[in-house]
């Protein structure tokens, strides 16, 4: 493995990570060519899952991360990052 | 042997949607799922049967896409809830984890779906958030309809229905709802759900009874068993003997004779016999309920409830989202009137699903106005639509939870800021609609003379009224049976309201539970109501009631009500005075 990446963001959509946002997370995240992890007060899940994203439980406030294990999925970390930051357009 | 089949079962659940139905039950969900077999799969075969989920998860994906396509109008907001399941289909939680348990136990796949389920509902049902513990829920539709493709298509297909039957659900997922051919459903009976979801509604637009929230219906009723469902009680005999048997036909008779009778009635005009003219409107939640009140011959929509938009999405609606929804209830109903009640909740919660903090008092905190007034942005966009839409019709604001003169004068501000910028946008709307104010929280009740000079009407919302009024959180089962409208405190407070109204010039309508009971038309009558709104399959007995009054003689007969010191002596006075024009009309039976 290489050496990881991570961005920390704070989702700021009034929602939360809920199903609909953890959906758009989770379709990019399955494209990637290794793991994307999604960090939330330690607690570090796989981020092409939805279920794992629920199991977070993050409501609009929480600081989280965003981790790569492979620099080559720098694209799709970006991606993310910038549609949490877009508050998932909603 | 002990044939415990034959044991005549009653169960009470929450009726939502009146009448009775007698018939044969048919179990949607959990039957064909409960009786899944564990059997060991060969290693070499371990990749077919993986494939055979796979294909399932295939099928099951396909079919979401098919019903996403073919989602009509009404259904095309859930739409983002079978989007999410689809992306869910393919969750490594899901998929994959089963997937991993065929391989590694070597186990049927049908089995493995159940397992991999059923650790997940566990880990979601633990969580303390309350939309999460939901989310459970979704797992299980999703994980439902791959079983149903590794059972069989002979396992059970809603839309395959062919016998007139009473459908049994735990519950009715959006994706299962929008299958059913409802001409084949007699009732609905469910574990979950109340009067206000989805599977309650959609029973009282169509008139079918249903009695919701009964727990555990789907593991005491078996398919085939004959039952009876009374939605207006919220009962279901399950193997009712003999005389139960006749004893409901019976019952059922007089009340479609009844019904058939007022229904034959309903499109005559609301007028006492001495000639006053009392307006019989509809409560309304969804556009397509417009048809029933119609049928129902209301004279219009006297509330229309703007929550079902924001409780079934996961964003707030656009301007133009909610502009097209209230235009297909003002067209259709066109040249009655429309009465549209703002925002009643608390929009941040009911589009996250869960809240920043939790309220103690929900009731007592941050909603309606409230919320809208902190809200600028949700409540423009919604005023905006609205006065967009009162170009297209008869068109008014409604305003719940006033409590104070300031936030009259604040939403009025709000109201004129967004009329000056459609104009200045050249937008086809109309500023001149009446503006009312619910009338359900005891300082506006007080502060009725001052609101009324500032308002164009008001609507007494008669269930939070008696619950503030009262102190009574009709929720809790150890003090519910002192929510009562004939309180004599409440027939004060809505004389007072309406005296008030009347003294400055402006209508006072009704729009509560009360409204809807037409035992107590004589004293809204008397107290001078102007108009009420009800649920549409009420106007026609209440309309009936009203046709067989004499308004002169409900002003006299008020003076005896106000009177009275208790609710049970007002509710003698009414029974003895009016009761037997009622039981003339067999509604009591």
């Amino acid at each position: 493995m290489s050496h990881t990446l991570s961005r920390d963001v704070v989702i700021i959509n009034e929602l939360g990570l809920h199903a609909r946002s953890a959906a758009e997370i989770a379709k990019l995240a399955q494209k990637a060519n290794s793991k994307v992890w999604l960090i939330r007060k330690k607690e570090r899940v796989d981020a092409s899952s939805i279920i794992d994203i629920l199991s977070l439980g993050c409501p609009k406030g929480s600081k989280i991360t965003l981790e790569i294990d492979e620099e080559s999925d720098i694209n799709i970390l970006n991606k993310i990052v910038g549609l949490v930051k877009k508050g998932f357009g909603e | 042997m002990l044939d415990t089949n034959i044991v005549e079962l009653i169960l009470n659940g929450i009726g939502t949607s009146p009448g009775i139905c007698i018939g044969k039950a048919y179990l949607v969900d959990k039957e064909g799922v409960n009786v899944v077999r564990k059997y060991f799969i060969e290693k070499e075969n371990l990749q077919h049967e993986i494939k055979r989920f796979k294909a399932a998860v295939k099928k099951s994906k396909d079919e979401l896409r098919l019903i996403i396509k073919n989602s009509n109008e009404e259904l095309r907001q859930q739409s983002y809830i079978l989007e999410t399941h689809v992306v869910m289909l393919k969750d490594k939680m899901l998929y994959g984890k089963t997937i991993e348990t065929i391989e590694d136990e070597g186990i049927n796949a049908e089995w493995a779906l159940k397992k991999v389920v059923s650790n997940l509902k566990s880990m979601f049902q633990n969580m303390s958030d309350p939309y999460l513990k939901e989310r459970a829920a979704d797992i299980v539709q999703v994980s439902d309809l791959v079983m149903e493709k590794l059972v069989g298509a002979e396992a059970f297909n809603i839309a395959d229905i062919c016998k007139r039957v009473i459908l049994i659900a735990y519950d009715l997922s959006p994706a299962k709802a929008s299958q059913i051919q409802l001409e084949k459903i007699k009732g609905f009976v469910t574990n979950r759900g109340g009067r206000s979801s989805h599977t309650g509604i959609i029973a009282r637009t169509l008139e079918i009874p249903a009695v919701l929230g009964l727990d555990n219906a789907t593991e005491i009723i078996k398919n085939d068993d004959i039952i009876i469902v009374d939605g207006t009680t919220g009962t279901v005999i399950v193997h009712p003997t003999e005389e139960t048997l006749i004893k409901y036909e019976e019952r059922k008779i007089k009340y479609e004779e009844y019904k058939a009778a007022l229904a034959r009635e309903s499109h005559l005009v609301s007028e006492t016999i001495d000639g006053f003219q009392l307006p019989v409107m509809g409560n309304i939640e969804l556009p397509e309920e417009v048809v029933s009140v119609i049928d129902h011959g209301g004279d219009g929509i006297g509330l229309y409830r703007t929550e079902f938009q924001y409780l079934n999405s996961s964003v707030f609606p656009s301007e133009e989202e909610l502009f097209n929804k209230y235009l297909e209830v003002v067209e259709v109903i066109a040249p009655k009137p429309v009465t549209i009640r703002t925002l009643d909740i608390n929009g941040d919660n009911a589009i996250a699903h869960v809240s920043n903090y939790d309220e103690v008092y929900p009731a007592l905190g941050l909603r309606a106005i409230r919320y809208c007034l902190q809200n600028p942005g949700v409540f423009k966009t919604q005023i905006r639509a609205i006065l967009r839409v009162a170009a297209h019709g008869d068109v008014r604001i409604l305003i719940p939870m006033i409590s104070s003169y300031d936030e009259v004068c604040e939403t009025k501000r709000i109201l004129n800021e967004v009329a000056d910028s459609l104009d200045k946008e050249g937008a086809v709307f109309n500023r001149d609609v009446a503006v009312g104010i619910m009338i359900e929280v005891p300082s506006a009740v007080t502060m009725a003379d001052v609101l009324a000079e500032n308002v164009d009407f008001f609507s007494i919302g008669t269930n939070d009224l008696i619950q503030y009024s009262l102190a009574i959180d009709r929720e809790n089962s150890s003090v519910a049976y002192l929510y009562n409208p004939l309180h004599p405190a409440i027939i004060r407070a809505i004389k007072h309201v309406a005296d008030m109204a009347h003294e400055k010039g402006i209508k006072v309508f009704m729009c509560g539970e009360m409204a809807s009971d037409p035992i107590y038309m004589p004293i809204l009558l008397g107290l001078g109501l102007d108009e009420l709104s009800m649920n549409p399959q009420s106007i026609p007995a209440v309309k009936s009631m009203v046709r067989s009054l004499n308004m002169g003689e409900t002003r006299l007969f008020i003076q005896d009500v106000l009177k009275q010191t208790s609710a049970t002596a007002i509710m003698k006075l009414v029974q003895d005075t009016y009761g037997s024009i009622l039981y003339d009309k067999i509604y009591h039976e």
